[in-house]
């Protein structure tokens, strides 16, 4: 992947004087790309990793397993694209094997993702099954591990 | 019972007379203190990629507690020479011109033994490893350091071989890419000290351990030309390109020989490497390329970085074309390396190592690893200029 992109994966708010200088390259090419990027849609947002474990009321997130009938016109893509506009999806996946799309739900409680299932998605033309998941914790996301607190062993001086 | 005084003169007088390295007093000085960022670190920030730590698992599992044959175990020495062939074109034998030894250090122990007889002059570069003249005064050697310059960036030329050779230099001791200048040779470089040394008859004792580490050119090893391979000892290991430092693994590659005669101190002292550092080095090998390249790219932006940082400060630092290092030239300040480390240690609580530590010709610049975090090396930027500003 183009190492600006990296760069911004791992650090959105690196500002563009730092870019510069960890690409050597300038300011302006670095702000050049960037809006490029936007423009032609390869960075679609800038969002923080909340490790939601250390929230009070954190969030509970409810993986679902849909089999859905596709469409003769549009495929899984009309279907895929009505599920995703439920706010409560985070994410939605179109996969290979014994189910069709992955969704990803957040919730307060079980009971909102609940009655997502049985009121919303259930009962829409087309799905043909669900299976729901509550997921209990989360060790690694987006390439960060969740856990803090690693110490640097090493020598503080060494040659 | 001895008094201190009396067991200090039965030390021997080389050992002695060698002080300690320059980096163990500044190290005690780092240590006493709190939240220290420090740029002192001669090793990766990585820690050694999770499939070689499972490797190494498997094979504590799989019980595999043993010595193994004195050279290294046989899978593992020839993966060795596959990965060196392929760098380099030269082909070693896995079964009696590759050595598995602890460590690039023991390899030098052994290749320097293996060669000096009392007196015999040993050539090196200076600002150098700290271990390369404590090691060939040890086998009653004369280190011979060639002070490098500034001017040719820290690069070793004919001239400077030319004005330091003798009737009595056996041996030449190379180290590019270099700690702690960061300097790496062009193929250019590389052909005419090989001529040089071909010239003088010298054997070449090469410690590439950095040579994954090259940020913009291919790097050229001496080995590759022509004529060569036959007068020299190839120095590597796993510790810097695969973050494995502590699984102390390195390895030389000689003709039969020579290989031999390292086999010989290597068998009586060490017996063998731990089993365990060996297999996860067998694993190491499968997967080069991958592992290799990712740390390589992210030391490179950092490089990048520090670079862009000291020009930022009006600090020159030569730019670094390999291994880890900054050497950045504070001569301007006024004050020697040292002064300059143990004031920007007690007023920022950054370390850095004197140059002095690798040489006298090191006087005037500080060894800047970018071997940390990003982020650490931010704020530690942001402490120099802080710093540099008030002097």
């Amino acid at each position: 992947m183009n190492e600006l992109l990296n760069l911004l994966k791992q650090n959105a708010l690196e500002s563009p004087e730092n870019l510069a200088k960890l690409l050597g390259t300038t300011v302006e090419d670095v702000k050049t790309q960037i809006a490029d990027f936007e423009k032609e849609g390869v960075i679609r947002a800038y969002q923080a990793v909340v490790n939601e474990e250390k929230l009070d009321a954190s969030l509970v997130t409810t993986v679902i397993e849909v089999k859905v009938a596709p469409e003769s016109e549009g495929g899984f893509d009309r279907i895929a694209d009505r599920i995703s506009k439920f706010p409560e999806v985070d994410s939605c996946f179109l996969m290979s094997g014994g189910f069709d799309l992955l969704l990803f739900i957040k919730g307060r409680t079980m009971h909102d993702a609940f009655s997502f299932v049985s009121e919303k998605l259930s009962t829409m033309p087309g799905v043909m099954s669900t299976a729901t998941h509550f997921m209990m914790k989360t060790y690694k996301q987006n390439g960060i591990v969740m856990h803090t607190g690693d110490d640097d062993e090493r020598l503080k001086v060494s040659p | 019972m001895n008094d201190s005084k009396s067991l200090h003169s039965k030390i021997s007088k080389v050992v002695n007379e060698i002080p300690r390295s320059g980096i163990r007093d500044f190290f005690e000085i780092v240590s006493s203190r709190e939240d220290v960022i420090s740029l002192g670190i001669g090793e990766p920030d990585f820690v050694t990629p999770w499939h070689i730590r499972e490797a190494a698992t498997v094979a504590l599992e799989r019980g595999l507690t043993s010595y193994t044959s004195n050279m290294g175990l046989l899978s593992l020495r020839r993966g060795i020479s596959q990965y060196v062939e392929k760098k380099t074109g030269i082909h070693y034998k896995p079964e009696d011109e590759v050595l598995v030894t602890v460590g690039v250090s023991e390899g030098l122990d052994l290749a320097v033994r293996a060669l000096i007889e009392p007196g015999d002059e040993v050539l090196y570069h200076e600002p150098s490893y700290v271990s390369y003249n404590p090691l060939i005064q040890f086998a009653y050697g004369k280190p011979v350091a060639i002070q490098t310059k500034k001017e040719n960036g820290f690069r070793l030329t004919r001239e400077d071989l030319e004005a330091n050779v003798s009737d009595k230099s056996k041996v030449l001791l190379l180290n590019y890419p270099n700690n702690p200048t960061g300097a790496a040779l062009s193929k250019e470089n590389v052909e005419d000290i090989a001529a040089f040394c071909i010239e003088h008859d010298l054997i070449v004792l090469t410690d590439e351990i950095y040579d994954e580490l090259t940020y913009d050119k291919e790097h050229y090893s001496i080995i590759s030309v022509p004529g060569m391979c036959e007068r020299t000892i190839y120095l590597h290991g796993f510790s810097k390109a695969w973050a494995m430092t502590g699984f102390r693994m390195g390895f030389t590659c000689a003709p039969p020989e020579l290989t031999e005669a390292m086999m010989k101190i290597h068998q009586y002292t060490m017996l063998c490497a731990p089993i365990l550092s060996q297999e996860a080095s067998v694993e190491a090998l499968k997967s080069a390329d991958t592992d290799i390249a990712y740390m390589k790219a992210e030391y490179k932006k950092r490089r990048n970085y520090i670079h862009a940082s000291f020009e930022e400060m009006g600090i020159p630092c030569i730019y670094p074309d390999g291994a880890f290092y900054a050497f950045a030239d504070i001569s301007k300040f006024g004050m020697t390396s040292k002064e300059f480390a143990l004031k920007l240690l007690d007023e920022q609580n950054v370390a850095c190592v004197p140059g002095t530590a690798f040489g006298a010709c090191g006087e005037g610049f500080i060894r800047c690893s970018y071997a940390t975090s990003l982020e650490e090396i931010k704020e530690a930027m942001v402490r120099m200029a802080r710093f540099i500003e008030k002097l």
